[in-house]
């Protein structure tokens, strides 16, 4: 019933301007819009705002292991500390919470390869034309921390990875590296990418997400973090930035001190 | 079965820069229009608000902002040899989403094209001969002219509060500005942005080498500035997230931040996001326009009747949809023959990467389009007879961040892991200093697109194909442009360099540039063109194709202010030509 | 075309529609309706009388009260739903006495403390001009107050008893004939101390402390007496013109409830009506509020504030708190900074907020919501901070008066109002 109306009204020649049955017939337009689409905006008149509009990230709580199994969990903790070592200024990857970031994106839309485009076929490509397996980031994980284990007690007389010695794990991460070693049952090569990149991401990102605890990564080389303002300072050449780095959650000098 | 919906004047698809440019003209104008637009409407306070818009692991590693290639994606391969497969994650170019497009998360850097761009097979032709070109070289004249075109670069400068220096007002060489570009009617609506060391340091040598270093032109705005339309913009506080990330404080040139608060309150104008369109409606005869259909996101179809239909998507969705849509003939790179996916192009950049021991840079002290760049080596500004290539670049000191994901670099020979590495990170990342070369890319004969035989969307319609890799040609001239930058980067004075000229196969994995182009280009022949000179399809007249879509090959300088520019040129054509005699604009 | 707002280009669409239909006999008819018209949007009636989305002047607005939620109602000339059965005699009792057509006496939310000193020829003109409204059927629900308030005619006569005589408007013979348009318009049509003048314990506003400031619906609405610190005293006349006018200057821009204000109202009054008001709140007796003395920079409250600020506020409001004229609205001696109540300022830090548009200053820009990332006492400090840095001088905000307000937003969103 609105639809004639709208058919009468619509075809109305515009340079005038905007009659009132114009008017009338966006109302009747919103109405059909909101009576049946959950999502699409409607958007007229003026620039949409909800109070606490956004969507701000959800910080990575402590606690218990949310992808990984314990024994994955302690493979990954001696993973990332050796492709990113302790040393005396900065603590490694797992002081750092490489693993527990890695284990929150892999329970995530991250993990689970949402929004990527995964369908078939699959059929392996040159290399310029990208990754085409049709696993998620998270198998990837279960498959490649397998086979890594499986690998450790075969060659290591019963040893997982994270019981070997820093120099036996170091050898073992070259390999996967350069292709020399092969893992039954995953792609060592990727597997080992795929490491390096998701526990750099920890090492780096924002400590919301898990990793980077305390702006470790951040302190090491000199970067303020999630700063917004630098004006001061664009014309300051060669000088060092003296404020210490904030997070999207805030810095210690954001608590008042007490007394 | 899609519902149909009352008609209007104008059916938009896609609300980024030329999609919200002809909606303001035309609704300017009197005109009823409707912007359909695939993604979520965009807020600079609720959706990237300086409390976590510089988040590097969600917007730039994650890719918050931009389009989900479950959505719709690309199949790719290099040559005609390969079978094409599909793009499962970004890589090379990170096609936008939501409203406001690539204008919500670009550099900023709003450079002009030069005049001699806009005749390039003419005038390269005339100076160096039909010989010198390689023979499989597909670059056309635009049917347009700098000229022409002044007044409307100047339209989006004005629009956007671009910062930078002039070089060249009204025929007069300016000193400080860029002495090779075409004249500009005005200078530029603020002064440039402050230049943190390294650009500074570039500058310097540059200077001593005899070239006119100048400070590249910024849509990050070094003041406040309210724009004709009336709407106001902050400074930019040099946060250094700009590509990849929205800007939190105003101060980014983007549709949100110079057209949308104007836009949204005009009672002819009406947005609906979340739509995506699925082809463009022809009647029997096949050279009319309908309108569109569309599907919302609670997968409800709808037609949109509409006189006029304007095509304002990113530039591969652009080819897509007419390609869907059984618009114009699709390209043949066997016969040459056919225009829709024809002329495909991109970018060609490449670096130099130094390091010191006795210089602070401070790379997070930094905006997307800050640093002193020269153009001697772009476009024909220098005698290419030795050199036997055509095209260049400009070469340049541009600080656009220093997030540590993105911008902790190590000499090389570093291990990629383990002490040593994370050693050089710590001693590098303020001592480390990278320049950039920004080259032309030309068209070719074999890189095209067109619909993938095996790959399809969530709505089982084809995805595009493109293939495509860099042609002797550009790797040449990127080589070349790469050695002159390191001899001025030499000159800063590093303890060590490393050139990265652009080589090898092109790659669709390797983040270079989301600067590609044609496929449905611009021209005066509907033989190897699809938009006559005004934007016009040739086959459909009331249909007209915005972006770089359009353009027959690519410059070596970013495109934004060229898409920009053209957006007003196809609105003032639609505007004061076609509403006055709707019909073609050039007889073919 | 050129730009205009839609509920203007409503109002416009009407007014033809409506003339054109009843055709009006004479230029003289013609010249009172568009006078009444005017007066309609100095009044602002359509704010209340107008439901979102509604058709202009049906009714349907809901106006949260201390008391309860009131709908405004139809005011078009609808016989059924509307005042289509009023006289004008009906209409200038409302307006005056604040008694509606068969003696029932309307709930103060109808500014009728204010309206009373509106002149019978101007009510006249409003009346003329909205009987050429088209007449819309729109029933709007009866009043829904809570015991005792929902018992209109004894409670609001009481009311009517303590807080309320009919009166008219008396020139100051010894002021000028702008001052006195402007003391006209903010004590009368205007209705400005129906927001910013603080209110009895009854809901009636307290004189002595006209337009001093006063808390409604989880906005303080500031004070406009001539107050250096708190007031408008360090604006000029043609600041308060801008700000009426467009919604901004290079102090402030207008949201919340005043945003309203503007765009339905002040920004479609003439300079010459604007001047008046200016000209008369430049010239009123300020508030002369007690001299705050501002906390010290090393105060511990100070310090967290200040680091606060610097990483999260100053990108837009500028570490020197100027901000950025018709875009971020200055901290420094900002009187609604230094305001005695700080709802405002502890609303928009919680839940964020969307500045006002008008066609001279489109920008409308937001402030991000920070609540989910600022404990209350963060926000209680770096608002302290705000209030007392820069020269500015105020009280310290309660980290308790933000647990309360973010308390009573959230029920307020979940709960729907």
């Amino acid at each position: 019933m609105v639809a004639e109306e709208i058919r009468l009204a619509a075809k109305s020649p515009s340079a005038a301007g905007v009659s009132r049955r114009e008017l009338l017939l966006t109302t009747a337009i919103t109405l059909i819009f909101s009576a049946t689409s959950a999502w699409a905006l409607d958007v007229k008149g003026s620039l949409p705002w909800p109070p606490n509009a956004g969507t701000p990230p959800t910080p990575v709580q402590p606690g218990p292991w949310v992808y990984f199994t314990a024994e994955e969990a302690t493979a990954i903790e001696a993973l990332v500390d050796r492709l990113i070592p302790p040393d005396p200024q900065t603590p490694g990857g797992k002081d750092a919470g490489c693993a527990v970031f890695i284990d929150r994106q892999l329970a995530g839309a991250y993990g689970k390869a949402e929004g990527l485009y995964m369908r078939g076929p699959f059929v392996d490509g040159t290399p310029q034309q990208g990754d085409q397996s049709p696993l998620t980031p998270a198998a990837r994980y279960r498959q490649g921390l397998a086979a890594l284990d499986k690998y450790c007690r075969a060659t290591y007389a019963g040893k997982s990875f994270a019981e070997l010695a820093d120099n036996d794990k170091d050898k073992l991460l070259s390999g996967l590296e350069k292709g020399d070693v092969g893992l039954e049952g995953a792609n060592a090569r990727g597997f080992f990418e795929l490491l390096l990149q998701n526990t750099q991401e920890g090492f780096f990102a924002d400590p919301v997400y898990g990793g980077n605890r305390n702006m470790l990564a951040w302190k090491m080389i000199g970067y303020p973090g999630a700063r917004y303002d630098y004006r001061d300072w664009v014309e300051r050449h060669n000088e060092h930035y003296p404020l210490p780095p904030v997070s999207i959650g805030g810095r210690p000098d954001w608590v008042r001190k007490a007394g | 079965m899609a519902r149909k919906l009352p008609a209007t004047d104008v059916v938009i698809v896609g609300l980024g820069w030329t999609g919200a440019i002809l909606a303001h003209e035309l609704t300017a104008s009197g005109l009823n229009v409707v912007a359909i637009e695939r993604g979520p409407w965009r807020d600079t306070a609720s959706d990237f608000p300086p409390a976590y818009a510089q988040d590097e692991l969600r917007y730039h590693i994650r890719h918050d902002l931009f389009l989900r290639p479950a959505q719709v994606t690309m199949t790719f391969r290099n040559n005609v040899s390969q079978t094409a497969l599909p793009i499962r994650s970004w890589g090379s170019f990170m096609p936008p989403n939501g409203v406001g497009g690539g204008g919500v998360h670009w550099n900023a850097e709003t450079w002009r094209f030069q005049p001699s761009d806009f005749q390039l097979k003419t005038h390269l032709t005339q100076r160096y001969g039909e010989k010198f070109l390689p023979a499989d070289m597909t670059i056309q004249d635009w049917g347009v002219s700098y000229d022409e075109l002044e007044p409307c670069y100047d339209k989006f400068e004005y629009l956007c509060g671009t910062s930078g220096k002039a070089g060249n007002l009204k025929g007069q060489i300016q000193a400080g500005g860029n002495p090779f570009e075409g004249f500009r009617s005005r200078e530029y609506p603020t002064p440039p942005q402050k230049q943190p060391y390294g650009p500074t340091l570039f500058a310097q040598a540059a200077t001593e080498m005899g070239y006119k270093p100048f400070p590249q032109p910024s849509g990050n705005l070094s003041q406040a500035y309210t724009n004709p339309l009336g709407v106001t913009l902050g400074p930019c506080t040099y946060c250094g997230f700009c590509e990849w990330f929205g800007c939190g404080n105003y101060s980014k040139a983007s549709p949100q931040t110079t057209i949308l608060p104007v836009l949204v309150r005009r009672p002819n104008f009406e947005a609906r996001t979340q739509c995506e369109v699925l082809k463009i409606n022809l009647d029997k005869s096949g050279k009319r326009a309908t309108g569109v259909t569309y599907i919302d996101s609670s997968g409800n179809e709808w037609e949109q009747p509409a006189d006029l239909v304007l095509l304002c998507a990113f530039q591969l969705f652009n080819v897509h949809l007419l390609l869907l849509s059984g618009i114009g003939k699709p390209y043949d790179p066997g016969s040459g023959a056919g225009v829709i996916g024809r002329n495909y192009s991109y970018q060609v950049t490449s670096s130099v990467d130094a390091y010191f021991d006795d210089k602070i840079f401070n790379p997070f002290i930094a905006s997307g389009a800050i640093g002193m760049c020269i153009d001697e080596f772009n476009g024909d500004n220098f005698d290419h007879g030795p050199h036997g290539f055509v095209g260049g670049g400009y070469l340049g000191a541009v600080q656009t961040n220093g997030r540590p994901l993105q911008s902790t670099r190590v000499p090389k020979g570093t291990p990629r892991w383990g002490l040593e590495w994370k050693q050089a990170v710590a001693k590098n990342y303020l001592r480390s200093y990278q320049a950039v070369t920004h080259g032309s890319c030309y068209s070719y004969r074999d890189a095209y697109c067109d619909l993938d035989p095996t790959y399809t969307d969530r709505f089982g319609r084809k995805l595009m194909r493109i293939t495509f890799d860099f042609h002797e040609n550009e790797l040449k001239m990127s080589q070349y442009i790469t050695d002159r930058l390191a001899e001025v980067v030499q000159k800063m004075g590093p303890r060590h360099f490393e050139k990265k000229p652009r080589a090898g196969h092109y790659d669709i994995t390797v983040y270079q540039t989301t600067h590609t182009c044609g496929g449905a280009i611009m021209g005066t022949d509907p033989k190897s063109s699809a938009l006559n000179r005004y934007l016009q399809s040739w086959d459909v007249p009331n249909l007209f194709v915005m972006g770089a879509t359009a353009f027959p090959q690519n410059a070596g300088y970013n495109p934004t202010d060229t898409v920009g520019a053209l957006a007003y040129w196809g609105a003032d054509a639609i505007v004061n030509q076609y509403l006055k005699s709707p019909g073609p604009l050039v007889q073919a | 075309m050129t730009m205009r707002t839609l509920m203007s280009l409503a109002v416009a669409a009407c007014t033809i529609s409506a003339i054109s239909a009843r055709s009006a006999e004479d230029g003289q008819a013609y010249e009172k309706i568009e006078r009444g018209r005017y007066l309609a949007v100095v009044g602002d009636c359509i704010s209340c009388h107008t439901a979102p989305g509604g058709k202009p002047f049906a009714g349907g607005a809901a106006l949260e009260t201390p008391f309860g939620t009131l709908l405004g109602p139809n005011i078009t000339p609808d016989v059924a739903t509307g005042i289509g059965s009023w006289t004008e005699e009906d209409f200038w009792r409302t307006l005056h006495e604040g008694i509606g057509k068969n003696g029932k006496r309307l709930y103060p939310a109808m500014p009728y403390p204010a309206y009373t000193k509106v002149t019978r020829e101007d009510a006249s003109a409003i009346w003329a001009y909205l009987s050429t409204l088209e007449p819309v059927r729109n029933e709007v629900r009866a009043n829904q107050l809570e015991f005792p308030f929902n018992l209109r005619r004894p409670a609001t006569s009481t009311w009517d008893l303590i807080n309320f005589r009919p009166s008219m408007f008396r020139p100051d013979p010894t002021k000028s004939e702008t001052w006195n348009r402007g003391a006209y318009l903010v004590e009368g049509l205007g209705h400005c101390g129906t927001c910013h003048t603080p209110k009895n314990i009854t809901g009636g506003d307290r004189d002595r402390e006209a337009l001093q400031g006063a808390l409604l619906q989880d906005w303080y609405a500031p004070d406009v007496t001539p107050d250096l610190r708190t007031g408008i005293g360090s604006w000029s006349a043609e600041d308060i013109v801008r700000y009426l006018k467009t919604g901004a200057n290079s102090f402030d821009i207008a949201s919340g409830p005043m945003a309203e204000v503007v765009a339905n109202s002040t920004s479609h009054m003439t300079d010459a009506d604007l001047s008046a008001i200016a000209t008369y709140l430049k010239d009123n007796a300020p508030r002369n509020a007690t001299a705050v003395a501002a906390l010290s920079a090393q105060d511990r409250r100070m310090v967290a504030g200040k680091a606060i600020y610097e990483d999260r506020c100053a990108p837009c409001h500028d570490a020197s708190g100027m901000g950025i004229p018709s875009l971020f609205p200055r901290l420094a001696n900002a009187p609604l900074v230094q305001s005695a109540d700080p709802t405002s300022l502890i609303r928009v830090v919680l839940i964020g907020n969307r500045a006002g548009a008008t066609a001279a200053a489109p920008t409308a820009p937001a402030m991000p919501p920070f609540g989910w990332n600022l404990s209350d006492q963060e926000i209680a400090d770096v608002l302290t901070y705000v209030r007392n840095a820069w020269g500015n001088a105020a009280l310290p905000v309660q980290a308790a008066d933000v647990t309360k307000l973010r308390d009573r937003l959230q029920r307020n969103a979940g709960g729907g109002g």
